[in-house]
């Protein structure tokens, strides 16, 4: 007799096996304690950069960006994207995962490189920033830990793909694999090119840290390593927008307006993202303005072309279905019933519209050949990035949190105000620092950088008071921020303690990675997943003209900001 | 719904929503744009990064720019004598970043063209003209030459935009214009 290892849960209907449900709730867990870590010094850098409180002393600031910067963008995001890619193929097609035991084993070297990477940084020889760029060194146990990790990421991803085959050998699912484990399929096939190219130049760059390699070209280390930098984010991406789909899936039961287009547009992304991290060495030398051209050309344009295909069919098919339901007043009476007060919604909507807006446009404004002259460097830099991954990766994965808690944990949310508010405080807080970032950043206001006034430096120079003035509103976004997620942090782990069990016979620790208690896995096999109902198909003659409006109206901005950079670039000494 | 499969198998046959269709054809109409904009600027624009670099050493570089500080060198700044120097206009100018500090001062003409080069004797930095913000990454080992016309006259400082050391935010370096 097979074992019964399947749960169905009865709020949501999805069915999750045992060994796949303790590793998403080991590496979910796992990404919010990198987020607290991470999210803490974020505020230590953030109140040392607003010039009027200056916490930190140099030394402390560059140790804090450093941890700053790789516990979110590497440890939070991945342990999560880890968790997203069980949920993606073991939980979406109602399959066992391939060989959990290994999973384990990719676990625990995410853990040990994790934990190794944070001991480099704080004994304090290691503050060489995310980039770690060459000849700078690190601690050899820096570069030691962040292969580690890499191996362990990488085995989750071809557990993945492992899963994805056993799913269909044994026809779980009729039928091609749902969009949303299509676009987890992306993130993971960007993830093993990405941690290739992480393997191409860390591996030397570690044995060099050993000495047993005398020098590693700094141009070559920059062109592998944001191969590694840049595609890592678009993993981010290729993951939050599967997310998008799913919360439109999830609370409104909406229907992708046409399946081929939103594939078509993460294929895109596989195709054209890679060497789109050309756009990080615009400013380098060595490398040809014609090199520079084609690969910034054709592999971001057609990337950004998919982004914002996506930008319009995700609210598009929550506008579609809100319409179906009878929300067909005007052009935006679908977005004003939708559930504001749903943290699942309204912080998969802010991160969409952050994403979009500011991220989005400005991302691509420094990734065009000539006006990164203006912006290289800049502290515009971490205000673009903050709208994409701080508001666009992170809030998505706060926001599906708030699904997950009760569905694989099992757990009430407790607090149910702040977690009503908490996506807008988060969301807010990283608007005004990141709008704030880029103002500064134009006004040339260097990135990481400790002391703006040089106040114990040699000669003297002034930034404009607005400058100034910027990087206090952008600390206090940044602490706003810092509330927020705090906030989600408190909501998430007291959550997991103290919220009612929904489960009665669960145990006290099957919260945290252990399974629930044997009692609640009682289905030996689901039965097959069907096909999506037909009468979803289509948009039935409804059409997205809000989504279409929203549309032109993010195309205007786009336009207008990407000439105001041009003039402005129009205005700097001639050069060439 | 996007957490099942699809419902036609054959999904790639599926007709596109009208508005789908309409977006994705603005969107790539702009995408080109913005692509055709970099070989545009490359033609009509005046700012433009030159593909002009060579593979140098710190040496050589170092011992360029002490020649050229030796011969042209009109008087000395700060307290600590950092020698300002006033090439030729026309003239090729050297400028090295080391921690921390950018060398030397540089004295040149409004609206005179030079060669400017730029290399790193240790390790990265970042080149960032203020207040006109120009910003340019700096390695070791690579020498960068760019061709710029100064056309304003003033004071400009070159702040280091590129992590260097706990000593980075010192790292400042002057730039006249007359
Ligand atoms: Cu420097």
């Amino acid at each position: 007799m097979a074992a019964k290892m399947f749960r169905q849960c009865p709020d949501s209907g999805l069915f999750f096996h045992k060994s796949a449900e303790s590793l998403m709730k080991a590496h979910a867990v796992l990404g919010v304690v990198y987020l607290l870590v991470g999210g803490f010094l974020g505020l230590l850098v953030a109140l040392t950069r607003m010039p009027s409180l200056h916490l930190l002393s140099a030394e402390d600031f560059y140790l804090a960006l450093s941890i700053h910067g790789t516990a979110i963008l590497i440890f939070w995001i991945i342990f999560f994207e880890m968790a997203v890619l069980y949920f993606a193929a073991s939980t979406l097609l109602r399959c066992r995962p391939a060989t959990p035991g290994i999973g384990w084993v990719g676990f625990l070297l995410m853990v040990i490189g994790s934990v190794l990477v944070m001991t480099a940084f704080f004994r304090g020889n290691s503050s060489v920033m995310f980039t770690s760029y060459v000849p700078m060194p690190a601690e050899p146990i820096f570069y030691l830990g962040l292969i580690l990790f890499a191996v362990g990421a990488l085995i989750g991803c071809f557990i993945f793909l492992g899963t994805l085959v056993i799913a269909r050998q044994e026809k779980t699912y009729d039928g091609s694999v749902p969009l949303v484990t299509f676009g987890a399929l992306t993130a993971a096939i960007i993830a093993i090119f990405t941690i290739a190219s992480g393997a191409v130049i860390l591996i030397p760059t570690w044995l060099w840290s050993l000495g047993f390699i005398n020098h590693i070209d700094p141009l070559m280390y920059r062109t592998v390593w944001w191969a590694l930098g840049h595609s890592s984010q678009q993993i981010n991406v290729a993951a939050h927008v599967s997310i998008w789909y799913a919360v439109a899936a999830i609370l409104f039961g909406a229907r992708p307006m046409s399946e081929k287009v939103s594939r078509t547009a993460f294929l895109l992304y596989i195709l054209f993202l890679q060497l789109a991290s050309a756009h990080h060495i615009l400013a380098d030398p060595g490398v040809s303005s014609t090199w520079k051209v084609f690969n910034t050309s054709y592999a971001m344009y057609l990337a950004v072309l998919a982004s914002m295909v996506h930008g319009l069919t995700v609210p598009g098919c929550i506008e579609v279905a809100q319409r179906k339901k009878g929300f067909n007043n005007g052009l935006f009476e679908w977005l004003k019933k939708a559930p504001w007060a749903n943290p699942v919604f309204s912080g998969m909507f802010i991160a969409m519209i952050i994403f979009g807006f500011i991220g989005g446009i400005t991302g691509v404004v420094m990734g065009t050949e000539q006006i990164n002259l203006i912006i290289h460097n800049t502290i515009f830099v971490p205000g673009h990035f903050h709208a994409t991954v701080a508001v666009g990766t992170t809030l998505t994965f706060m926001a599906i949190t708030y699904f997950l808690i009760p569905v694989l944990f099992r757990r009430e949310l407790i607090w149910p105000t702040a977690c009503k508010w908490q996506p807008y405080i988060f969301g807010g807080g990283m608007l005004i620092l990141s709008l704030f970032l880029l103002g500064a950043g134009t006004l040339g206001v260097p990135r990481r950088h400790w002391d703006i006034n040089f106040s114990d430096a040699l000669l003297q120079f002034q930034f404009a008071g607005t400058a100034i003035t910027m990087l206090g509103i952008a600390g206090f976004g940044g602490f706003l921020a810092a509330v927020g997620g705090a906030l989600f942090c408190l909501i998430a782990v007291g959550s997991l303690i103290f919220g009612k069990r929904l489960d009665p016979g669960a145990s006290l620790f099957s919260s945290f990675g252990f399974p629930m208690a044997s009692s609640c896995y009682n289905v030996e096999r689901p039965g097959k997943l069907g096909l999506a109902p037909v009468e979803q198909t289509g948009d039935g003659g409804v059409q997205a003209k809000g989504t279409f409006v929203l549309a032109l109206v993010f195309l205007a901005s786009f336009v207008v900001y990407f000439f105001i950079n041009a003039k402005y670039l129009s205005s700097i000494w001639p050069m060439g | 719904m996007s957490i099942l499969p699809p419902s036609q198998k054959i999904w790639w046959k599926e007709p596109i929503h009208g508005i789908e269709m309409m977006w994705i054809i603005l969107a790539l109409i702009w995408c080109l744009v913005l692509f055709l904009w970099m070989p545009y600027w490359h033609v009509y624009g005046k700012q433009n990064l030159s593909n002009e670099s060579y593979k140098t050493s710190p040496e050589k570089f170092e011992s360029k720019a002490n020649a050229m500080a030796k011969e042209h060198t009109v008087r000395t700044d700060t307290k600590s004598n950092i020698p300002v120097v006033h090439p030729p206009a026309g003239s090729d100018v050297y400028l090295l970043g080391r921690m921390w500090q950018w060398w030397p001062i540089l004295e040149l003409e409004k609206n005179k063209t030079y060669r400017l080069h730029i290399s790193s004797l240790d390790w990265q930095h970042g080149f960032s003209l203020q207040p006109t913000n120009i910003n340019l990454q700096i390695l070791p080992g690579y020498e960068t030459v760019v061709t710029i016309t100064p056309d304003q006259s003033g004071e400009f400082a070159v702040v280091c935009n590129e992590f260097c050391g706990v000593g980075h935010h010192t790292m400042l370096g002057k730039i006249y214009v007359k």
